[in-house]
């Protein structure tokens, strides 16, 4: 059996996959990767299925030992890693000899970084997910993010090593967006014209207390604040929700699953992977666009994510 | 009165992936029987392609496929559904007690309560108390149900800052609701007690102590029997 030894566990590193779907009806979201597309290239680089268990950095990686070696492949955004001191490039099927021990650093550009290994990452299922629900403690690896001693079990290797890279042209393609396209969100009627105006034309930076739960925006405030009190109700990620100070926060992929605040507008599927390498300070704006636009953009991008031309070798 | 569910029920588009259905815009009873027939047909018959539902007083949001479904087919799809909903039998409501803690450490909004309603801290307990609450769904985080009716005389706005870190096990009073905290979450709600249940457990069958539709009832508890129950 193949495992991964945490020697240094980085700021934030959690055990993620594709999230758990279904059981909102208990107030459970679905958590999973903050950036899906990053997560479901790797697995495609290393032969596994796209929804296979894999590590999530946040801003600053860790250091891993690799006893028995493996197939990796670190994707999302560049932290600077290396394998033995010699550097390893995103994006590409690796080949970890044993004893070799993975150095991933700090962000040169985005907020996340994924090590994808060959056969996965095997935790103990919860509601048969992988993925860690943090502010719960559920899932994942004993429902928290890895400390240093952590030992993970990788799955079996379902190949043998093969050079793979990600076409070029899709990467940029799928490259994270600053401006993210939204659709008008349940309660953007209740927003007066101003508000409307304000948030369209404004540039938010993300606060430092953004997390996976959600993302929150610094910026110029609504002057009326939110369109008033509502009775709460289910909300979808990507929601942009106005606080009563007039500030937008868009739920992520920890979200809680109903709440009661009005929202503006709702960030568009195809956009949804860019929150998740949105790091503290950066600045953002929101672009309307039609309902018809935001599904064909989505419809294109799963074209993309699942084409045969996507991976070279 | 559930014939007319189809009819008067809206539809309101939420994201590209996901759309709300409102059955009014009031927390009713009547709303409540309608969003529970609806999850229940949904989960008996579920649409290929529906990925998730979030039930709350009056709406469910459903998140699909987009892949798969457009909003206005997967509306003509529900309508059928809503059409049914008489026909829906559900089960009786199990009735659930929780041990509760009221006031000191684990109470420790008790005072200011019962100071905002001019009445003793004893009087909250067994208003709070002697009450049938109706979960009206989970939502929020895990195993957070939404419990309701308080009494008029217990209805209190809820705290102007929430705090940072509420203990799991927290009961809670938030405008006519009252609730408990499966998890340590920041939040505003006013704390009256605690109970040393654990309300979402993932090493058991039943995950969430309570589902929709149960009634509850909290029953005060010492601090010695909460300690006694928390080790347990």
């Amino acid at each position: 059996m193949s495992v991964i030894q945490v020697q240094a566990p980085g700021l934030l590193t959690t055990v993620q996959d594709l999230g758990r779907e279904g059981f909102g009806p208990m107030g459970v979201s679905p958590s999973g990767a903050a950036d899906p597309v990053s997560i479901r290239l790797g697995n495609r680089l290393l032969g596994n299925a796209e929804g296979e268990a894999a590590l999530e950095m946040t801003l600053l990686g860790g250091t891993f030992l690799l006893p028995q070696g493996t197939i990796i492949a670190l994707t999302g955004s560049d932290f600077g890693a290396t394998l033995d001191a010699a550097p390893i490039d995103l994006w590409t099927s690796v080949e970890a000899r044993p004893g070799q021990t993975l150095r991933v650093g700090a962000t040169r550009s985005g907020a996340r970084c994924y090590l994808c290994v060959n056969g996965g990452i095997v935790v103990k299922p919860f509601l048969g997910g992988a993925s860690t629900h943090l502010l719960s403690g559920l899932g994942g690896h004993e429902g928290r993010a890895l400390r240093k001693g952590d030992v993970l079990r990788i799955g079996p290797a379902t190949s043998s090593f093969r050079k793979r890279v990600l076409a070029s042209q899709a990467l940029q393609r799928l490259s994270p967006r600053r401006v993210l396209r939204v659709t008008p969100g349940p309660q953007s009627d209740c927003f007066p014209a101003p508000s409307q105006q304000l948030f369209y034309e404004s540039t938010y930076r993300i606060a430092e207390d953004s997390n996976r739960m959600g993302l929150r925006l610094e910026g110029p405030p609504m002057a009326q604040g939110s369109a008033g009190e509502m009775i709460t109700e289910g909300v979808s990620i990507g929601a942009v929700q106005i606080t009563a100070a007039g500030l937008p926060i868009i739920l992520f992929v920890e979200q809680q699953t109903t709440g009661g605040y009005a929202k503006i507008a709702n960030v568009i599927s195809a956009d949804l992977h860019s929150l998740g390498q949105l790091r503290p300070r950066d600045e953002i704006r929101f672009e309307q666009v039609e309902w018809e636009t935001a599904r064909s953009l989505f419809v294109e991008q799963e074209k993309l994510l699942t084409s045969e031309d996507l991976i070279l070798g | 009165m559930l014939m007319s569910a189809a009819d008067r029920a809206r539809f309101q588009r939420a994201s590209d992936q996901s759309l709300l259905i409102y059955f009014g815009q009031q927390i009713t009873l009547e709303a409540h029987e309608h969003v529970r027939r609806l999850l229940r047909l949904l989960e008996l018959e579920p649409i290929a392609g529906v990925r998730n539902l979030n039930p709350a007083y009056c709406s469910i949001l459903v998140k699909f496929d987009a892949l798969k479904w457009r909003h206005e087919k997967l509306e003509e799809i529900l309508k059928r559904y809503l059409g049914r909903l008489e026909e829906v039998t559900l089960p009786e409501p199990r009735q659930v007690e929780i041990p509760v803690c009221y006031g000191g450490e684990h109470g420790p909004d008790l005072n200011d309560v019962s100071a905002m309603h001019g009445v003793t801290p004893a009087q909250v307990i067994e208003l709070h108390s002697s009450t049938t609450y109706l979960v009206y769904f989970l939502g929020f985080v895990p195993g957070f149900a939404y419990l309701g009716e308080l009494p008029e005389a217990l209805v209190t706005p809820r705290l102007a800052t929430p705090r940072r870190r509420v203990p799991p096990g927290s009961v809670g009073i938030a405008g006519s609701q009252t609730g408990v905290y499966p998890v340590a979450t920041p939040g505003g709600w006013r704390l009256l007690g605690r109970t040393p249940i654990a309300m979402f457990r993932s090493d058991r069958d039943a995950l969430s102590l309570l589902s929709i539709g149960d009634r509850v009832r909290f029953t005060p508890i010492s601090a010695e029997q909460f300690a006694a129950l928390e080790h347990a």
